[in-house]
């Protein structure tokens, strides 16, 4: 188990060379550079950039040097831990990294136990009333989460907010708190806006796993070990609980590691409808305004953050199942 | 086991009472479906003495299994026990302490996953299921799954009940029980873990054990092991045992009583040397025909039993075996269904055969 725990972690300073190369090689892909893409900018607002100006943008940036250069004065500077300069904002990239990552993790970290919370007890609801009023009541909600875009979820929540309870729900922070400095009223301002979000966001999630949790039971329940159980005269609840649900989570938990990439392109859409300052807008933006270190720092998080998940739930997952612990 | 010895002189007064531990009388276990209603056990009786072992025997889906699941009261949704009753005679006499069960009770008049039903099972009535390898949880210990059900029933302490638990391995023939009970099922093999259940079943001392076909995962000389283990074992806890199977081998090794099934039927019951020197019914007849001999000719095709086991909705009328039945008699067989009854003294048959033989006095002989 340890030796298992040590490889895969020698093992990623390999892989995340290999994903900066990609990353790096994705990033540079689209015809042109930064500075193309600002002089257009300039273009479509009226005003306009002289080439020979151009020309001195792009050697201080070092926009001219060959890709291997650029991509090897990237990753001296990342292996110094300076994640570079944003060239849109001309502002250090973990300044603007920093917080947003913070927020998105947070985010992500209560939709993930909104999402748990709810869907394991509805799966079980579910399966042990499969075709029963109960079923078809979870089933109704999974089918509405699932079908309904978050973003117009977002979108009619908001309106609600504002209609009926009037407040706005828009942003994690109030006005007040938006560029204050962290403090606890600042993270209690947090909480206050963090769940409706994290419950937008976890909602289609939400519906998935309750329709998985479900499928997964009912597979377990007619297993012959549940009969055993029952012979023994355990309660019917006691003895769903310690085996079949036991074994019904198993599979999730490898599932637990996707949660935090898939966060990350899912919820764009939810965080510029609902003007959350996480990672999802400034990646795109990034990309559109190929903003080339900037995207390629956020790209490696990403890249990192999913090899971290990858590793933590095939741990859990170790701890979970004897036979993967002992066997592996 | 504490009392043991309590138990062995509860048994003498009561064979000579003659109070059957389990009577089941009529039987019925419906299956409503979309296709029409199942029929898997259509007016069985018979019953347990203390001490005794009872084999069941039929081709698959006669409906053995889904008999033991109704004594058990684990019939799965929408399997539904529509008639009969389940006479359950705990031994109320001089037993001090470890059940909870007193006086005679119908199984099935009690809410399956009630309290008192849940009292009985695993106390009284255990199971030994057919694949172990199954029925064991494989993300548990199977120590952790004996300590349960000992503590399921018995008022110990963590460590009594794991003690307990070792003890039952090594009685079961368990080598090392200390280091095997933190062991999963899975590092077992296939021997140990039918050793483990059957120790699992005994744990909590119960007074019948039904065996549903216990051997048929397990390979030819583990087998005998086991059947070995069972016999031994039954005198050594004093468990009466509903032995299931569809092997007449094993049923001539180890039962005293016979029940003999057919689509959800009793097609004749009685006493194992009866039943297997003189077989009354033509299906037991057949049954027996169908084993291979070492003594017969090399060479001789083996005589089967001829077409195939009907379709549950398709159940032929009248006797349920007259279509591949060597002694059907038009007119009669196919019109009424035939009724269990006592002939010679000794086994009960359900046939046409012996429609003129004599009632005699209802009961197993």
């Amino acid at each position: 188990m340890l030796r298992f725990i040590m490889q895969r972690v020698l093992l990623m300073p390999v892989l995340l060379v290999v994903f900066s190369v990609i990353v790096f090689a994705l990033v540079q892909a689209p015809p042109g550079d930064f500075l193309t893409s600002y002089a257009a900018t300039l273009a479509s607002s009226g005003s306009s950039i002289g080439e020979t100006e151009l020309q001195a943008l792009r050697q201080t940036y070092g926009l001219d040097k060959p890709i291997y250069v650029q991509y090897l004065y990237w990753m001296g500077n990342l292996l110094r831990g300076d994640l570079g300069l944003s060239l849109e904002y001309q502002r250090p990239n973990a300044e603007l990294i920093g917080e947003r990552l913070v927020l998105t993790l947070a985010l992500a970290a209560f939709s993930f136990i909104f999402t748990w919370i709810i869907a394991i007890p509805a799966g079980i609801l579910s399966a042990r009333h499969q075709h029963g009023p109960i079923d078809y009541f979870f089933t109704f909600f999974n089918y509405i989460g699932v079908a309904i875009p978050n973003f117009m979820l977002a979108l009619i929540l908001m309106w609600l907010g504002f209609s009926v309870l009037g407040i706005s729900v828009t942003g994690l922070f109030s006005p007040e708190f938006e560029q204050a400095p962290w403090n606890l009223a600042r993270v209690a301002d947090l909480m206050k806006h963090m769940w409706l979000p994290a419950i937008v966001i976890g909602i289609s999630g939400t519906a998935r796993l309750t329709r998985v949790m479900r499928a997964n039971l009912l597979d377990e329940l007619n297993k012959l070990y549940v009969v055993t159980a029952r012979a023994k005269g355990m309660s019917e609840w006691k003895l769903v609980l310690k085996y079949p649900v036991r074994l019904a989570i198993n599979p999730l938990i490898s599932t637990i590691g996707w949660y935090l990439p898939q966060l990350f392109s899912g919820s764009l859409i939810v965080a510029t409808v609902m003007n959350l300052p996480n990672i999802g807008p400034l990646l795109l933006r990034s990309l559109i305004s190929q903003d080339m270190y900037l995207a390629g720092s956020l790209l490696l998080i990403y890249a990192f953050l999913t090899i971290i998940g990858t590793l933590l739930s095939d741990i859990l997952l170790a701890l979970a199942d004897p036979r993967i612990r002992m066997r592996g | 086991m504490g009392n043991k010895t309590d138990k062995e002189g509860a048994m003498v007064t009561l064979e000579g009472g003659g109070e059957p531990l389990l009577s089941v009388r009529n039987l019925k276990v419906h299956f409503p479906m979309d296709e029409g209603r199942v029929r898997a056990v259509d007016g069985v009786s018979f019953d347990v003495q203390p001490g005794q072992v009872v084999g069941i025997v039929g081709e698959s889906g006669c409906g053995k299994s889904v008999t033991m699941k109704a004594i058990l009261r684990i019939v799965e949704p929408p399997g539904r026990i529509v008639e009969g009753q389940i006479m359950y005679h705990s031994r109320a006499s001089g037993e001090a302490g470890t059940s909870k069960v007193r006086g005679t009770i119908d199984l099935v008049g009690l809410a399956p996953n009630g309290k008192e039903m849940r009292d009985i099972r695993g106390a009284e009535i255990a199971l030994i299921p057919q694949e172990p390898m199954a029925a064991f949880s494989p993300v548990h210990t199977v120590g952790n799954q004996v300590i349960e059900a000992i503590r399921l029933h018995r008022d110990l302490s963590k460590s009594a009940a794991r003690q307990l638990a070792v003890d039952t391995f090594r009685d079961v023939g368990i080598s090392m029980p200390e280091q095997r009970i933190d062991s999963y099922s899975w590092q077992m093999s296939g021997g140990l873990r039918q050793r483990a259940m059957i120790a699992m079943a005994l744990a909590a001392n119960p007074r019948l054990l039904i065996a549903d076909e216990p051997t048929t995962a397990i390979d030819v000389t583990t087998q005998a092991q086991i059947l070995r283990l069972l016999r031994k074992l039954r005198f050594e806890y004093n468990s009466a045992i509903i032995f299931i199977t569809h092997d007449l081998g094993v049923i001539a090794q180890m039962a005293d009583y016979v029940v003999v099934m057919y689509l959800g039927k009793v097609m004749a019951q009685g006493p194992v040397d009866d039943l297997f020197h003189n077989p009354l019914h033509p299906y037991t007849q057949a049954l027996l025909r169908s084993i291979p001999s070492v003594q017969s000719a090399p060479r001789v095709k083996l005589p089967t039993i001829s077409g195939s086991i009907p379709h549950a909705f398709n159940r032929p009328k009248g006797c349920p075996f007259h279509p591949r039945c060597t002694s059907f008699m038009p007119g009669v067989c196919d019109r009424d269904e035939p009724e269990l009854k006592a002939v010679d003294g000794r086994q009960l048959v359900s046939c046409f055969l012996f429609r003129d033989t004599p009632e005699v006095a209802n009961g197993q002989a």
